[in-house]
């Protein structure tokens, strides 16, 4: 039983003891537990602290759990997962501490889905079996569904079903694909399978091979979610409870940007390859198309949702540039998508405390009483467009390098979205934090609690932490990076072997 | 010459689950006369005790055939008669509570349930067509007997018409197809057809094939398969709670044993001849089930309509004619016994007297009246979705595993995408029962009793154990179906 066992299994031991412990109890025992969770999980960077980060799997446990079909239990944990798990261990007692007053009915079974929840994706992200896989991916389905539809705001049922239905009909496809993956391979086993095909004792060519990639493809597009499959997101990101939206957003959004590095690339690259531009043109569409949307919004939380939206185009498309800056910068993005993302969630969610409203025109001038809240709102801003010094400078700048190389053109139009993401979120912190407040208003802006502080705080500090000293976390994405894009290459060159052509020639030849 | 036809003690042993079941529910018939009014739960306890007896009487009886080849009792038949005993019992533990508050709480009840799951068996190892046709009658007798129960009840009465006449009708159809066969092959044991049509004297002949078609439509009403799922919906949700989660499972599991032993096995050889009609209409069950279900209002009518379209899924394992496809069909049959009973089971609950509140709104608010129950009703459902970790999930998993086997690539998309819209209207109960503020209504909710709690919690426990340890019951099944 490794340390990643532990990490993996507690919250669902903690989902139960909430359940079984009076209410009374259920915030502390969230807080402990998830607390606990995180502070166990810092022990996973233990392989990653030397010089040289390793890329093989760490913390593997690999046992039996069905015999036939032959399904195990093999979780394992490598640079790409690494900063995913440690993201969302550390979400969630944020994501406790911004519910303690917010939720005050049913306390008992928020807190325990919360933690099913992190149950949950934290499986997705360490399962290397794709069946285990699959079986997380739905699991997480079921605590998030609840969250929405119980705690959310007024049109919180159809927004939730939604969610629910997106995602299944996604999903499905995907279990297919994986069954077809199984009667080829005999296995479930990913580690298997991707040493099948990267030895070429397994080959999905043309139409095979790109069914298969579009089943995977598609299940993770509508998680990511890439236009025109993002309409779901907008409905549940504004009904969702705080928390909700900070998960949502910051890691099961990732779920599907993982599914596209891990999945799509080292098992059908060739489909990819052939697939990249017009997975690359929707990305870029996305990106301006969700910065539109979000210029336009006069619901705060759906300006942030549609943000996501653009976020997420630039982190597709880092990942389907295949360089090894598009995808060190598509996985640094994820991270700080988690990060500066969920803090603006949060800092949404205090507003929408202190006044009730989401609505950008019910507020202005928060500046005046709440000073605080206005300059931790403001770094989140910079943090948000991009702003050098802060985490998403770093990763937009890899991602548009990378991107650069494999088309140009594309970053020609990327960029607009960078610039657009500067217009609606300066717009949208200037309509409400500057300009007279209003008497209403001032007398229910309290400034940060401690527990605010408490809750926003790590995230302030791994902005610029992230955005000034990028070597912390690169270096283990970076090495596994380069461990796929070497996955995905060896393929090529095999297949490139045949017609005896010269790499750069097949290159050309298939754009 | 004589001797031949007095039968050995091991074939006694082999009848033996069935004799039981007999011998009881007959002195349940008997003891009801004599008992006192308060005395009469002993009698549901007898049944019980004699179901228990039953099961371990399947499980330890010894294989063979039996009866001059008229039983095949195989790892098979084992399987699905200690299922729909399983499911009997758990049927008789959630009924005794309805059956008190509802006034009818008769010992011919559990001797009917006895009698029906007798039929059952026999169809399970029935290994000759003029047995499985007196499996099929003893079953369905009882079975109308049953929906009906609640004699004052309009409902009851209607639902028990109509699925008499529609099921004798149906039945007629299995015969006449036994009549064709026999014309064709010369006989009515499955082995000799088997052998008849292999060696492909008389194969070719559209006899069979007009034998084949009667048959399928004669157990495709029974399965309740479209296009002759008509009956099932008045039927289910005319029929008493708990009898309707029993008739959704027994006679649907021993229809689909008799399925797959006549077509998978028996016309092996004619495969070509009737997939292309089995696949169209598992294709059609599902559609007509999932659609349907999703425009009902009525919580026992949803789930009708939902159990046609799980008949659905079976019928793609039977599709994909293989010994995966006939374990896919076995464990996934186990798994919704479980969960559909238990479904039943909550909805009998929540239905209180007369089944007042059967309306989906009438479940508003239900998780904070009674969150245990709604809890397990939860855990039905998403079974009945098919989220992993519940027996629903593993059973449809393996269904598709087994129809992308035998390359039925189209039949498994869709059914997949067919699942995705079947989650729409489960998650409907889940909405109005967690999402929705409690009616007043519900407050004449009273805790269930502790039979009733033993069979719901039963249920959910065997529905989460089946689709996290799978194993157990899907190696038994595997090696049951080669």
């Amino acid at each position: 039983m490794s340390l990643l066992d532990i990490v993996l299994f507690l919250p669902l031991i903690g989902f139960l003891a909430i359940l079984i412990l009076p209410k009374e109890s259920s915030r502390m025992t969230a807080l402990i537990l998830s607390l606990g969770i995180f502070v166990l999980s810092l022990g996973l960077l233990s392989p990653y602290m030397g010089d040289a980060s390793p890329t093989g799997w760490q913390f593997v446990s690999n046992v039996s759990w069905i015999t036939s079909p032959a399904i195990r239990y093999h979780v394992g944990l490598d640079g790409l997962t690494l900063w995913l798990v440690l993201l969302s261990t550390m979400l969630t007692p944020i994501a406790v501490l911004i519910s303690w007053n917010y939720i005050d009915h049913r306390v008992k079974e928020y807190f325990a889905f919360l933690l099913l929840l992190e149950f949950g994706v934290l499986g997705v992200f360490v399962a290397l079996d794709m069946f285990l896989f699959y079986v997380f991916w739905e699991l997480s389905l079921v605590p998030m569904y609840f969250l929405i539809g119980i705690w959310g705001h007024d049109r919180r049922i159809y927004a939730a079903v939604k969610f629910f239905l997106f995602t299944m009909a996604g999903s499905v496809l995907m279990l297919a694909a994986m069954i077809y993956l199984y009667n080829a391979a005999g296995t479930f086993d990913y580690v298997a399978i991707q040493n099948m095909v990267q030895t070429g004792a397994l080959k999905f060519d043309g139409q095979v091979g790109m069914l298969l990639f579009l089943a995977f493809f598609i299940a993770f597009a509508i998680k990511v979610p890439l236009f025109p499959l993002h309409t779901w997101l907008p409905d549940a990101h504004v009904e969702a409870p705080t928390a909700g939206s900070v998960m949502l957003a910051s890691v099961m959004l990732k779920m599907g940007t993982y599914g596209l590095v891990r999945f799509c690339l080292t098992l059908f690259p060739n489909a990819a390859r052939e697939a990249a531009p017009v997975i690359g043109g929707l990305a870029i569409v996305g990106i301006i198309y969700g910065a539109l949307c979000a210029l336009v919004q006069p619901n705060m939380k759906k300006l942030v949702a549609y943000s996501s939206v653009s976020h997420l185009g630039f982190v597709v498309l880092g990942v389907f540039s295949f360089t090894q800056q598009g995808l060190d910068g598509a996985v640094y993005q994820m991270l700080n998508h988690g990060v500066s993302t969920g803090a603006l969630f949060i800092l949404v969610g205090y507003l929408y405390e202190r006044r009730h409203s989401l609505e950008i025109s019910a507020y202005g001038g928060v500046a005046t009483p709440a000073p605080n809240l206005a300059i931790v709102f403001l770094i989140t801003t910079f943090a948000s467009i991009g702003l050098p010094v802060l985490n998403n400078f770093v990763g937009e700048y890899l991602v548009l390098q990378g991107a650069a190389k494999a088309n140009f053109s594309w970053v020609v139009f990327a960029a607009l979205g960078v610039i657009l993401g500067a217009c609606y979120m300066l717009w949208l912190y200037q309509r409400t934090f500057y300009g007279r407040a209003s008497e209403s208003l001032a007398h229910h802006m309290p400034d940060l609690t401690t527990r605010e502080w408490a809750a926003i705080a790590p995230l302030l500090i791994l902005m610029f932490w992230m955005g000034c000293y990028a070597q912390t976390f690169l270096p283990a994405i970076s090495a596994q990076n380069t461990a796929i894009l070497n996955q995905m290459n060896q393929n090529r060159v095999e297949q490139a072997a045949t017609p005896a052509l010269p790499a750069g020639a097949e290159v050309r030849n298939a754009r | 010459m004589l001797a031949n036809f007095i039968p050995s003690a091991a074939e006694y042993a082999r009848f033996m689950p069935e004799l039981i079941l007999i011998v009881v529910g007959t002195l349940i018939m008997f003891l009801e006369a004599f008992l006192e009014g308060e005395r009469k739960p002993i009698l549901s306890i007898l049944a019980g005790l004699g179901l228990v007896a039953g099961i371990f009487a399947a499980l330890t009886a010894p294989q063979g055939m039996a009866f001059q080849g008229m039983l095949a009792v195989d790892g098979f038949a084992t399987f699905f008669r200690v299922l729909v005993m399983a499911a009997g019992l758990l049927v008789l533990l959630s009924s005794s509570e309805y059956l008190q508050r509802e006034g009818h709480d008769t010992g011919e009840f559990y001797a009917l349930v006895l009698f029906s799951i007798v039929g059952q068996c026999i169809m399970a190892s029935a290994n000759e067509l003029i047995m499985i046709f007196i499996g099929l009658e003893i079953s369905s007798i009882a079975s109308y007997i049953l929906a009906g129960y609640l004699r004052d009840d309009a409902r009851n009465n209607e639902s028990a018409l109509k699925y008499f006449l529609l099921g004798s009708f149906a039945t007629a159809f299995l015969l006449y197809g036994v009549a064709w066969i026999y014309g064709a092959t010369g006989s009515t044991n499955l082995a000799t057809i088997h052998n008849a049509l292999l060696s492909g004297a008389n194969s070719s002949t559209p006899l069979i094939s007009v034998a084949a078609g009667l048959i399928f439509v004669g157990l495709a009403f029974k399965i309740s398969a479209a296009p002759f799922q008509g009956w099932a919906p008045d039927v289910y949700q005319g029929a008493p709670a708990p009898v309707s989660g029993f008739l959704t499972v027994g006679p649907k599991a021993a229809a689909f044993a008799v399925l797959i032993r006549i077509f998978v096995d028996a016309f092996s050889s004619i495969s070509d001849r009737w997939l292309p009609v089995v696949w169209g209409c598992a294709l059609a069950t599902m559609l007509v089930g999932n659609l349907a279900a999703l425009l009902q209002s009525n919580i026992k009518r949803m789930l009708a309509y939902s159990s046609i379209a799980h008949a659905g899924y079976v019928l793609v394992a039977v599709c994909a004619n293989s010994g995966t496809g006939s374990a896919a069909a076995m464990f996934y049959l186990a798994g919704y016994a479980f969960t559909n009973i238990g479904a039943f089971a909550v909805v009998s609950h929540f239905a209180r007297k007369g089944e007042k509140y059967v309306a989906i709104e009438d479940f508003a608010g239900l998780s904070q009246r009674q969150p245990g129950m709604a809890a397990m009703l939860t855990i039905f459902l998403l079974s009945l979705i098919g989220v992993p970790l519940t027996a629903g999930f593993f059973g449809k998993f393996y269904i598709f595993k087994a129809a992308l086997d035998s390359h039925l690539v189209w039949l498994t998309v869709l059914g997949l995408l067919n699942s995705a819209i079947a989650a729409y209207y489960y998650l409907r109960i889940l909405v109005v029962m967690y999402m929705k503020e409690p009616g007043e209504s519900t407050e004449t909710l009273t805790a269930p009793g502790p039979m009733l709690t033993l069979a719901i919690y039963g249920s959910a426990v065997m529905t989460l154990v089946l689709g996290i340890l799978p194993g157990w019951v899907l190696d038994y099944a595997v090696k049951a179906a080669q």
